[in-house]
């Protein structure tokens, strides 16, 4: 399976070209090039510490990270030059591998405050009360996220499992083209992530995309990726298919940093 | 009642909690980096004595208020005192020397034949209050609200006096109450906050210019919110409120105070003095918006706001409810108390208090249980950003003979940047087994991550502050009247938003 192909270049969703970013001097993310097109799943694997993260908070605008060179288009916008919550509006959504608590912020107020600010940037009125909590209750049921935690402060309180089932149901509700799950299955026990993954997999479309970072492959049996990447020092070493990541299982990253 | 208990002042003890760190936060820097929204001075022909402070000038004052001759006594006694006393230093506060020769102590808007109606009264006063979004008369027609609108220093309109009347209501300016109602204002002027109090409850007794008079008579339900709208607006002309509310045997009323002032170079002085008495099964709710200007990003000018606020629980099951939202001044010195005086009397006390930029505020509460099970309940929440400093003091004393008594304290400090300062100084003293005492503190800060998280989900940094802001001081929000509330929500945005777009 050939992943670049410049035929299709024009049915792009994200187009990653050369990108380099750092954090304090120092560089993390050193050339980077990934193309997604719509309704397709990427997987980006790599040891502790290859820039995954970083690569997930630069697309989303992490004010703390540089970018240094490169360019990123997303469905023909240059990215890099929109703000934190543009990037979102436009169809940006990550989902955090630490999701910080917001006390005393409840999820409706915070859900509502997110998906007006997003009908606000298309010139949409915002949402009526009685509409906005039907929605609530729909996506909650997604990833049977209990109606106390979606009355609770945001993240305050949530057990791991908790709080990324919440990053799920942020991304049920504001329908992303473009879904980045930061190692969402770190954390989870075994039935945790059969409803995490069976979530997304409920929101997959023909239109929109995953990038889908871990470690592991026992997320990839629930997630199924259409490529592999592997990223190592800043750099996409090895792309290929599902195998990949169960060559990987087998013989861990050692070859890969050896060959690099 | 004891003496001991009447003094604002509070022996000095270390923090229990201090945050300081080095590095500024940017963003939330820009936020919070907004200008004062009201600053402007209205022209209106203001009717001035020279500056200084003497007993001449006490007596000029009372002369132009033509006061009766026990007043005068009760102001020179007061003026005599305060000379002998010094300002207080035990606040956390870095207040720069005040000239008090330097300041005048009256400032009346010159009458012009004296307004009949709306339409007589001065076209630029009521374009201020408009600027402050306070169109009185359409406010008082829209909200029912009754209105006793204090421009500098004498009352300029009241409204719905004749509907409050015809229920024995008394709400008025105090100036009027002296010449109205002298035998009740003789009665309970200075019988919660004595005039030798402390130095700036000494100064206001001698100067005090007006303010207003509620009465309440036995039985009765007040059945609209009082309310008063300070506004300091000559410049150099210290402000020196005197509000007195009488709630009889088993009454009610709500009262509100409000304040904005114009921006102004120099700094000013604001006295107050607020003394509540409340009888038997009797409740008074007292509640605050005050956002005077603060001073400017540098800390140059604001409002020093020095204010002595005190209700009696002299009843048995009566009840006094403080709330207040302070988001300006450039020194805040403020301890609204009780004094639960009557059994199973119960006090409550509500606060937010933002400081931002080079502002400094030393508020909290005293609750003295003097009563047997008397019950009090405290939260504070403090916010602080840029430079500011912000401490919360409070005082929980519990006498030898009021057994069963309760209080439960809660002390949040919310932190907008590494440069401010929070800090808390809670007093306990209690002298009997029988009480309880249970005391909260918590501290947060609004992390970049959390503002990123916010930003990710497509929410704006101003909103994100906003809503995390709001969220936090929401139980004392829900505490204001629905008026209030609204308000003081918009006024806790606009005072931490700034040039984010």
């Amino acid at each position: 399976m050939e992943y670049t192909d410049n035929d299709m270049s024009d049915n792009l969703l994200l187009d990653v070209k050369d990108l380099h970013a750092s954090i304090e001097g120092k560089e993390i993310l050193k050339g980077i090039n990934l193309q997604v097109r719509p309704g397709e799943v990427h997987a980006i694997m790599g040891p502790n510490g290859s820039g995954k993260s970083t690569l997930s908070e630069v697309l989303a605008g992490d004010p703390a990270f540089t970018v240094t060179g490169g360019e990123v288009d997303f469905h023909g916008m240059d990215l890099l030059s929109l703000s934190p919550e543009d990037r979102s509006h436009e169809g940006l959504f990550l989902s955090f591998q630490y999701p910080v608590e917001i006390p005393g912020v409840s999820m409706v107020n915070f859900m509502r405050a997110a998906l007006n600010a997003k009908r606000k940037y298309f010139g949409e009125d915002p949402m009526s009360a009685g509409d906005f909590l039907k929605l609530m209750r729909q996506k909650r049921a997604i990833v049977e996220l209990d109606n106390k935690l979606a009355s609770r402060s945001v993240n305050e309180g949530f057990s791991g499992g908790e709080k990324k089932r919440n990053e799920i149901f942020q991304m049920a509700v504001l329908e992303p083209r473009l879904s980045i799950l930061d190692e969402t299955d770190s954390g989870l026990d075994i039935d945790a992530l059969r409803i995490v993954a069976g979530g997304v997999n409920k929101l997959r479309s023909d239109d929109n995309s995953t990038i889908v970072i871990t470690h592991y492959q026992r997320l990839l049996d629930y997630i199924k990726p259409d490529f592999v990447h592997i990223l190592y020092n800043g750099r996409i070493v090895m792309t290929g298919g599902p195998e990949l990541a169960l060559e990987l299982e087998e013989r861990g990253y050692d070859w890969i940093k050896e060959a690099n | 009642m004891d003496k001991e208990l009447d003094k604002e002042n509070l022996d000095e003890k270390p923090d229990t909690s201090q945050n300081k760190a080095e590095h500024p936060d940017d963003i939330i820097h820009e936020v919070t980096g907004s200008e004062y929204k009201y600053g402007f001075t209205s022209d209106i022909d203001t009717d001035i004595i020279p500056v200084g402070l003497s007993e001449d000038v006490i007596r000029l004052i009372s002369a132009k208020k033509e006061e009766p001759e026990w007043l005068l006594e009760f102001r020179l006694k007061a003026y005599r005192k305060w000379l002998t006393m010094k300002m207080p230093t035990w606040a956390h506060l870095d207040i720069p020397p005040i000239d008090y020769q330097a300041i005048s102590y009256f400032a009346a808007p010159k009458k012009k034949d004296g307004p009949k109606s709306m339409d007589d009264v001065d076209p630029e006063l009521i374009k201020t209050f408009d600027k402050l979004g306070i169109p009185l008369e359409e406010r008082a027609a829209l909200t029912g609200m009754a209105v006793d609108a204090v421009m500098d220093s004498v009352s300029v309109k009241t409204t719905h006096r004749e509907k409050l009347a015809e229920l024995g209501i008394i709400f008025c300016s105090f100036s009027e109450a002296v010449r109205d109602y002298p035998d009740l204002v003789k009665k309970y002027l200075g019988t919660v906050v004595p005039p030798t109090d402390n130095y700036f409850a000494a100064l206001n007794s001698a100067v005090f210019s007006d303010g207003s008079f509620v009465y309440i008579p036995k039985g009765v339900r007040c059945p609209m919110e009082l309310s008063t709208y300070f506004r300091i607006n000559a410049a150099g002309t210290g402000q020196f409120e005197r509000t007195l509310i009488v709630a009889d045997d088993d009454s009610y009323v709500s009262y509100l105070e409000g304040c904005t002032a114009p921006m102004r170079d120099e700094n000013q002085l604001h006295a107050a003095i607020v003394e509540i008495i409340i009888e038997h099964r009797a409740e008074v709710k007292y509640s605050t918006v005050q956002n005077w200007w603060a001073g400017d990003k540098e800390g140059k000018g604001g409002i020093y706001n020095f204010v002595t606020k005190r209700g009696l629980c002299r009843g048995d099951h009566s009840k006094l409810s403080w709330t207040q939202v302070e988001t300006g001044s450039a020194i805040t010195w403020k301890y609204p108390s009780t004094i639960l005086k009557g059994e199973s009397s119960v006090s409550e006390f509500y606060s937010v208090a933002v400081t931002n930029n080079y502002q400094q505020a030393d508020t909290g509460t005293k609750m003295i249980h003097l009563g047997k099970n008397s019950r009090s309940t405290i939260v504070s929440k403090g916010i602080s950003a840029g430079h500011s400093q912000n401490s919360y003091r409070g005082l929980v004393k519990v006498a030898p003979k009021a057994t069963g008594c309760r209080n439960y304290t809660q002390c949040d400090s919310l932190l907008l940047s590494s440069i401010c300062g929070a800090h808390t100084f809670p007093y306990i003293d209690v002298l009997n087994d029988s009480s309880v005492v249970e005391h909260e503190a918590t501290t947060s800060k609004i992390s970049e991550d959390q503002i990123f998280y916010c930003n990710q989900r497509g929410i704006s940094t101003e909103d994100a502050v906003a809503l995390i802001v709001n969220g936090y001081a929401k139980e004392v929000m829900n505490k204001l009247p629905m008026e209030f509330a609204v308000e003081a929500q918009k006024l806790l945005a606009v005072t931490l938003e700034g040039s984010v777009g």
